[in-house]
């Protein structure tokens, strides 16, 4: 096998080599055996900064390293494993290497004298493999092979403190929810493979053949929206999305690593893989989904009180944006997003779980252990205590505000270009996208600074409480400064302005805005034919506003061939309308930081008033209760289910089993018991017995023949000679 | 006249015969026989069988006859004047008898018997004993033997028994 | 009827006279003279034979008569040795009460 192969291979068996090593030897090192598992990811890590530095060297499409081995053939059954490092499966690699590392040393410190410590590591290092094989699957078998490991190591790791009942049940859950998008996936596969008849599960082999045509698109798109179900359940997008806020209760280093960074962002980096076959139809269902979780969960952050919680809701709507962003065909603006988002969220988490480390340990020290250590309304204040973590999470949070500066700024921008371009395409229905984007962003901007306020600023809630605090340990500090320090947007978009689109960075060369090659943008035109006239002027504007004249004569050649041109005018489109979203974004997320400043900062409106008089309409109740979401899951599907599961069982176990099986073997019983009557008293009673009494009764009767006198037998003699000379010589 | 004799004599026979069949009293049967074995003695001479005549006088009569009435004192207890001896099955032994009797009776008399003429001879002893030692030496000396074995037998069944 | 069909009838009358004394007695010497008188039928055939129907040399018969009369001895004595015993074992001779070989 080449270097390079083995190399790639890295990413897999190291961590999956700690994972052993942790669980059956990790009780060697006892509270040092991290340094075993943070250098085997730094080897990972490292490996995957020099893959880095290739893609500067390649284009989108090339392949850094790629091989492909059969596993499994049967007649025209093929199953090929393989790996496929492109540009994005590299900047992948590093932003999941970079998160798992930081994570690694964060722990040490978080968990330190746990007394499963070892254990916490191995399910890390199970979490690291499966997710470096989701990014190097080159099959979407394979992907969806470590597709379900990562959600084993999720249920794991969410389960580690299992005594709490509370979190079993949410591991339960977690697992269970994402099984159930799982068979949306599987079944796409599957239709993929059989209907579409591509005998192939790799992506590069299917991508060809819908290149030329061979699917029938209908089956295309509903194959494309049930693989996006696989999507749903690992992102925690609209209809199941209830595991992510109870998926908490693991240790916060895992959460932000697993549930902030990576895991959940696999289920967006599957759908940009599959990118390629997703038709309109499909397409249009993903935004939708997307840009509902992305204003539902935001609604749902505005009251939580837990600040684990309010991450949780802002991850939940952080994704959908990324969703939103596929849907709309902004293959780079969700990848982008992706990105930033797994660095600022990581921090955030790290942050709050800093905050929450240093309230345990006062709790502690006071003796208290009835008092939510992770209550926003038991904090306050906490800045002068804790500046490194302060700093970070200010960083981080204007961040995901959408602030200039910052890198959530660009990404979030790209998005909402999107969105508004593609309502200005298309219209009608679809500006619910670009209202709940830019409405998704004021009210992310308004809880999150709603959190730095509670947490930060103002008086302390609990004197007491306020006194034990301290800043945490250097292990957990360093994660926050890195991360921190990769949230502004010089990173990504290379240069110094603020403003800049970050559609032409580095990141954006190495990237690309991505292929669909089952769209095509010309039957597209002619499709919405209502909006002919509009499309018409928006083109002219966009002909225009375009500052890249040398692409626009390659649209207008490409556009003409068909279908290879969607993701060209997408993006396009998106450069159009860049400067209106720019503004918008600005507008209102400056909204947001404004009102949660008047509320929490200067409490100039009183929170309490604010509460009840959005609870005229029940908003705040609706908000505060997450909608109801699991309460309705619990009566349509959950409680029905159980009881038809009862029913069943009392059918089979009181009815079928104690009366149906049981009378068998009553009347089993009750023929064997006539059957022995029949043959012991019957038969042999009566029948054998009879002819034993018969012979009795005969020799009873025959035996005074023999009279013990010896006269009477030569009497018989004598006679018997006499018949014999009477009957047989006639005389 | 001779006939006459004969006659009397086979009548004598018979009727002396049926008696010690008949007979309830067992020394009347025993008495009985005796007449019978001397009828026939004298049946002997007129068939010209001297020596037999003798013989059977000599043995029958005066051995065995002796000899059986030994047995019937001896066997039975002499409480009463008559020593009764029943019988029993009457009906069917007569029957069986008489049947027996008639079938004989019937070949006898329906077959053609061969007969050379009697004619009279001298006596008999001499060639007796010849055939005794010539023709018939064999049986002679198993007769001995036998005689042997059936004294010892007889001795040794009708002792008492040695008690130890 | 010629002499010898009278020889040959009564020693038949004697031999039919003896079954019926064997077949009918109850006192086991009276079956002793039974078993007698048969034998004596015998000797008279024998004898009655010679006499008729071989010629006067011939004298197989008067033989055959004496033996048939040592043997009549022998069984005679040996007879009645089994009828002391008989008589010792029950106390009677009665052969009614012989029975105990009875099915």
């Amino acid at each position: 096998m080449e270097f390079n192969i083995i190399l790639a291979l890295s990413f897999l068996y190291i961590p999956i080599f700690l994972f052993l090593y942790q669980l059956f030897f990790g009780h060697i090192l006892k509270h040092n055996t991290w340094w075993i598992s943070i250098a085997g990811i730094g080897i990972n890590l490292a490996i995957s900064l020099s893959l880095f530095y290739q893609t500067f060297l390649f284009t989108p499409d090339d392949k850094i390293i790629s091989g492909r081995f059969n596993w499994l053939s049967t007649g025209n059954f093929n199953l090929d494993l393989g790996l496929l490092i492109d540009n994005m499966a590299a900047f992948m690699l590093l932003v999941v290497s970079l998160v798992s590392f930081l994570v690694h040393l964060y722990s040490s410190e978080y968990m330190k004298g746990d007394s499963r410590f070892s254990r916490y590591y191995a399910f890390l290092g199970l979490f690291t493999f499966s997710m470096n094989g989701i990014v190097l699957a080159d099959s979407i078998t394979m992907i969806y092979i470590f597709w379900e490991l990562v959600g084993l190591s999720s249920y794991l790791i969410i389960g580690f403190w299992f005594e709490k009942n509370s979190a079993a049940m949410a591991s339960k859950k977690a697992f269970l929810t994402n099984r159930v998008g799982d068979i949306g996936m599987f079944i796409g596969i599957m239709m993929i493979y059989f209907v579409g008849d591509t005998h192939s599960f790799n992506l590069d082999e299917i991508i060809e053949k819908v290149k030329m045509g061979g699917i029938d698109t209908t089956y295309l798109s509903i194959a494309g929206v049930l693989i996006f179900m696989g999507a749903v359940g690992k992102s925690a997008q609209l209809p199941l999305h209830i595991w992510l806020p109870d998926a908490m209760e693991g240790p916060t280093p895992a959460s932000a690593m697993i549930h902030a960074a990576t895991m959940v962002a696999a289920g967006v980096y599957m759908a940009l893989r599959i990118f390629p076959i997703l038709t309109f139809e499909a397409l249009t269902v993903i935004a939708f989904i997307g840009a509902s979780t992305a204003i539902f969960a935001a609604i749902i952050a505005i009251t939580q009180n837990d600040i684990k919680k309010v991450l949780a809701y802002s991850t939940v709507s952080q994704l959908g944006y990324m969703v939103l962003a596929i849907g709309v065909g902004s293959y780079l603006a969700a990848f982008f997003h992706l990105v930033t988002h797994a660095m600022f969220k990581a921090c955030l988490f790290m942050a709050s779980g800093s905050v929450i480390h240093s309230m345990h340990h006062s709790l502690h020290e006071l003796h208290d252990h009835d008092t939510d250590p992770q209550d926003m309304r038991n904090m306050g204040g906490l800045k002068n205590k804790m500046p490194i973590t302060y700093a970070a999470m200010l960083i981080t949070t204007l961040a995901i505000a959408g602030v200039p500066f910052f890198s959530g700024f660009v990404s979030k921008d790209a998005i909402l270009a999107g969105t508004l371009a593609h309502y200005f395409e298309h219209g009608g229905y679809t500006v619910f996208l670009p209202l709940a984007g830019f409405g998704a962003a004021a009210i992310t901007a308004f809880y999150m600074f709603r959190l730095i306020f509670l947490t930060f600023h103002g008086k302390p809630a609990n004197e007491k409480i306020y006194e034990h605090i301290h800043e945490s340990p250097s292990a957990m500090t360093i994660p926050l400064i890195v991360l921190s320090t990769l949230s502004f947007s010089l990173f990504y978009t290379g240069s110094i302005n603020p403003l800049a689109d970050g559609s032409y960075g580095w990141f954006a060369k190495s990237i690309g805005i991505g292929h669909n090659y089952v769209i095509e943008v010309g039957d597209h035109h002619n499709h919405q034919s209502h909006k002919d006239s509009d499309s018409h002027t928006i083109s002219d504007k966009s002909h225009h506003n375009d500052e890249h004249h040398d692409e626009k004569s390659h649209y207008n050649e490409k556009n003409s061939h068909g279908n290879h041109g969607f993701t060209e005018h997408v993006s396009h489109a998106a450069h159009a309308a860049h400067y209106t979203a720019m503004y918008l974004s600005l507008f209102v997320a400056s909204l947001g930081i404004l009102f949660s400043f008047i509320v929490y900062f200067l409490r100039k409106v009183d929170a309490e008033k604010l509460y009840r008089f959005f609870n005229i309409f029940k908003l705040y109740n609706l908000s505060k209760n997450k909608f109801y979401v699991d309460e309705i899951y619990s009566n349509i599907l959950y409680k029905p289910f159980m009881f038809w599961s009862k029913t069943a069982s009392k059918i089979d176990w009181d009815f079928y089993d104690q009366k149906g099986i049981d009378s068998l073997g009553k009347i089993t019983l009750f023929v064997s018991d006539r059957t022995t009557k029949v043959d012991y008293d019957w038969l042999d009673q009566i029948v054998v017995d009879g002819f034993g009494k018969i012979a009795n009764f005969m020799s009873l009767k025959f035996k005074n023949i023999q009279g013990g006198i010896v006269q009477s037998y030569i009497l018989g003699g004598l006679v018997a000679l006499i018949l014999i000379i009477l009957f047989v010589q006639q005389i | 006249m001779g006939n006459l004799i004969f006659l009397g004599l086979v009548f004598v026979i018979m009727c002396s015969a049926l008696w010690v069949v008949v007979s309830p009293n067992l020394v009347h049967s025993a008495v009985s026989l005796l007449v019978t074995l001397f009828g026939i003695a004298g049946l002997y001479v007129f068939l010209y069988a001297d020596f037999l005549a003798a013989t059977q006088v000599v043995i029958y009569v005066g051995g065995i006859l002796v000899l059986i009435i030994f047995g019937v004192m001896l066997t039975n207890k002499i409480d009463k004047p008559v020593i009764e001896s029943n019988s029993s099955n009457k009906i069917i032994g007569l029957f069986v008898s008489s049947f027996i009797f008639s079938m004989l009776s019937i070949v006898i008399l329906q077959t053609n018997w061969n007969l050379t003429s009697g004619t009279q001879g001298e006596s008999t002893v001499e060639q007796i004993g010849y055939l005794i030692l010539g023709k018939y030496l064999l049986p002679f000396e198993l007769i001995s033997v036998l005689l042997l074995a059936s004294l010892a037998g007889s001795a040794l069944l009708a002792r008492k028994k040695v008690h130890e | 009827m010629n002499s010898l069909q009278i020889y040959l009838l009564l020693s038949s009358f004697l031999f039919s006279l003896g079954i019926y004394a064997i077949i009918s007695r109850q006192n086991a010497v009276a079956i002793l003279m039974g078993i007698e008188l048969i034998l004596n039928s015998a000797n008279i055939n024998f004898i009655a034979f010679n006499r008729f129907t071989s010629n006067l040399n011939a004298l197989d018969g008067h033989l055959f008569a004496m033996f048939v009369i040592v043997l009549a001895a022998a069984e005679a004595a040996v007879a009645l040795a089994i009828i002391i015993n008989l008589f010792k074992n029950i106390g009677t001779v009665n052969v009614d009460q012989a029975s105990e070989l009875k099915g």
